[in-house]
């Protein structure tokens, strides 16, 4: 127990827990988006893969940090193209066209990395994003602008959704395409615009990993922080700022069990502390289930005419 | 724009389908290949001699295809259920596990009992073990309308963990020198080969009796009615009578435990042990194979091969060509990709307002 309160009293803790929320509010922003208009985006391990790569290349190449991030959101929007070309205007099975694109990205990705790089042993590294030292907030001061960028989207992303008539219509398109069909919005636009710009947000937290977090790219670098988006999304009904609690929730926990392993005794195999994020996903799914407020017509394909 | 289903699809759009999707994915790979500095046709020269140019490579093609039929048949029978299995390679792990506990434990000797009643149970604990790791996520799904892709694809992180921790731990082969892996199945238990020299043991017939079985159930029982009714209209099938909780059980029961034994049947035919490097990703590729086969039991078989074969192929054409081998895992994605959207292109016309 006063393990506990000593990892919770360390400063060094939080600035942790903000570090590994970050790509998780952007992955689940991405994610929120995709689903209020109605489409499950399973692809975004891969895309996340993809920001990733393209981010942290285009830096290798001599790039600007920013111009870093502005490729890996341009990867994830072209990711979200093709996502959104099966899965509205093709109505695919929305499943199934996210976990090929999961695949296609990833592979890819680690194709590019293979032929740009191919006898490496250790990956190159390069520049990444400096801490904020000149804001003077205790936790927040230790962290990159990438972070202040995702705090500052959540409030963004809620006044989008409930405030503007595009935030309207992107819900109404999630919750009954038929009406928005007859009130003249048109279901195919504003799918496509929402699952692309959620795939950009998708990119933008892969490119995090690689120029933020850390300095390199390596395979398994993502490691199912995509699956833990779409579970996020489930637990955060769907809104922005239960997304941002969300995403810290398991933040805390995924930082808490490194440093319970470092702490406790080594009577535990730390394999079970590295569970622990997994698990608590699972358990949250679970506990929010009943009262899950769905888009309605989330996962049902829409073809125009149909009823 | 809008898709129009077409007024008579014909039955050749329908079969060549599949063949334009794997053309155009070729051309789509081929400057995947220049852009590595290779010459295409050499390469895919290498790649398909790799794969499929002497009986040695058809070994290797079928010795991998062995374990992905059986992933295959998982997902493709979850699929059809609308249970969307993605937890294939946990159920796997899990699986042999499970058949190297029964099998092997106890100073590499089992437990004391005549060997054909010794494989049937270690068979018999690997579809066990895979079927009840699929069954939380069935019933979470059926009962609190849960997402099943999410827990499944969780499931499998925490599987291959505890499998991790197991081997550092319970089921760790003292006579491994440290090395990772577990106890080692009993010689006596292990699948016989039937090449001799090659690597192909009796796990593909085996895997391939078991796809004509699954059609059949799937084909001529009820309860294979009941699978296919629920997955085409979950509401109209409980309307007419189809029980829902028991059909997703089932399911769930029957896609864990093909699963299972697939991580059985490498442990008992390929390695003899098991390594937290023994599937690269065949639980996942299952999912694939079954897409391409369009969830049917018997051209999993042929999709099996199809992928097997590239995989197998990639890995030589890689080691006289400067192409990674990851190749071989964008052409299986852009396959699926492109089936989807021939086969959907044969049935659908598209028209532009």
């Amino acid at each position: 127990m006063s393990d506990l309160l000593a990892i919770l009293a360390n400063p060094d803790f939080w600035v942790a827990v903000l570090r590994i929320a970050t790509p998780l509010i952007f992955g689940t922003l991405g994610v929120l988006l995709c689903e209020r208009a109605g489409v499950l985006n399973l692809g975004i391990e891969g895309i996340m893969v993809a920001g990733a790569f393209t981010g942290w290349l285009a830096v290798y190449a001599g790039a600007p940090l920013w111009a870093g991030v502005a490729v890996a959101m341009l990867a994830g929007a072209v990711c979200g193209l093709l996502h959104a070309f099966l899965t509205v205007a093709l109505a695919l099975s929305q499943h199934v066209a996210g976990l090929g694109i999961t695949l296609l990205a990833t592979s890819l990705s680690y194709y590019g990395y293979r032929v740009s790089f191919p006898k490496v042993n250790t990956p190159p590294t390069i520049q990444p994003f400096a801490p904020m030292e000149g804001l003077g907030i205790p936790v927040l001061s230790a962290q990159t602008p990438l972070t202040l960028l995702a705090l500052l989207l959540v409030p963004a992303m809620a006044w989008l959704l409930y405030r503007t008539p595009l935030g309207l219509a992107i819900r109404m398109v999630g919750e009954n395409p038929q009406a928005a069909e007859s009130q003249g919005a048109s279901v195919l636009a504003l799918r496509t615009g929402a699952i692309v710009a959620g795939s950009a947000l998708m990119g933008l937290a892969g490119a995090f990993l690689t120029l933020s977090a850390f300095n390199s790219f390596y395979f398994n670098m993502v490691n199912g922080r995509g699956w833990i988006c779409v579970a996020l999304v489930v637990f955060a009904s769907w809104k922005p700022g239960k997304a941002l609690l969300g995403a810290l929730l398991f933040a805390f926990f995924d930082a808490l069990q490194l440093r319970l392993q470092q702490a406790g005794d080594a009577a535990l195999p730390y394999q079970l502390y590295l569970m622990l994020p997994y698990a608590l996903s699972i358990l949250a799914l679970v506990l929010v289930a009943r009262r899950a407020a769905y888009p309605q017509a989330l996962m049902k394909p829409y073809r125009k005419g149909e009823r | 724009m809008r898709l129009e289903k077409r007024q008579a699809v014909s039955p050749w759009a329908l079969v060549l389908a599949p063949f334009g999707a794997i053309v155009f994915t070729l051309a789509v790979s081929s400057l995947l290949v220049l852009w590595a500095g290779a010459p295409v046709a050499p390469t895919w020269g290498h790649l398909v001699r790799g794969g499929f140019g002497s009986l040695f490579a058809w070994t290797e093609t079928l010795t991998r295809a062995t374990p992905l039929i059986l992933t295959g048949l998982a997902a493709a029978v979850a699929f059809k259920a609308r249970l969307f299995n993605i937890g294939a390679e946990g159920q796997l792990y899990a699986g042999a596990l499970a058949a190297v506990a029964v099998g092997g434990l106890h100073g590499g000797e089992g437990f004391a009992a005549p060997d054909a009643l010794l494989f049937a149970l270690a068979m018999g604990a690997a579809a066990l073990a895979g079927a009840l790791l699929l069954l939380g996520p069935a019933l979470m799904k059926a009962k609190l309308g849960v997402d099943e892709v999410v827990t499944t694809l969780l499931l499998n992180f925490i599987v291959l963990l505890g499998v991790s921790a197991l081997l550092d731990g319970v089921m760790k082969d003292p006579s491994a020198m440290g090395w990772p892996q577990s106890v080692a199945l009993k010689g006596a238990l292990e699948l016989s080969k039937l090449v001799e020299g090659a690597r192909l043991h009796t796990g593909l017939p085996a895997a391939c009796a078991l796809s004509v079985l699954l059609w059949a159930v799937l084909k001529t029982t009820t309860f294979g009615f009941d699978v296919r009714a629920q997955g085409a209209n979950a509401r109209a099938a409980a309307f007419a009578g189809v029980p829902p909780i028991r059909t997703v059980v089932g399911v769930a029961l029957l896609s864990g435990a093909l699963a299972g034994l697939a991580g059985a049947v490498e442990v008992a035919g390929r390695t003899g042990y098991v390594t937290l490097d023994m599937s690269p990703g065949y639980g996942y590729s299952g999912i694939v194979i079954a897409m391409l086969a369009g969830l049917h039991p018997l051209g999993v078989v042929a999709a099996a091969v199809f992928v097997a074969g590239v995989l197998v192929g990639a890995d030589t054409m890689s080691r006289a060509v400067n192409v990674p081998t990851y190749i071989a895992d964008v052409i299986v994605a852009s396959s699926l990709l492109s089936v989807l959207v021939a086969t959907l292109l044969a049935q659908y016309r598209v028209k532009w307002k």
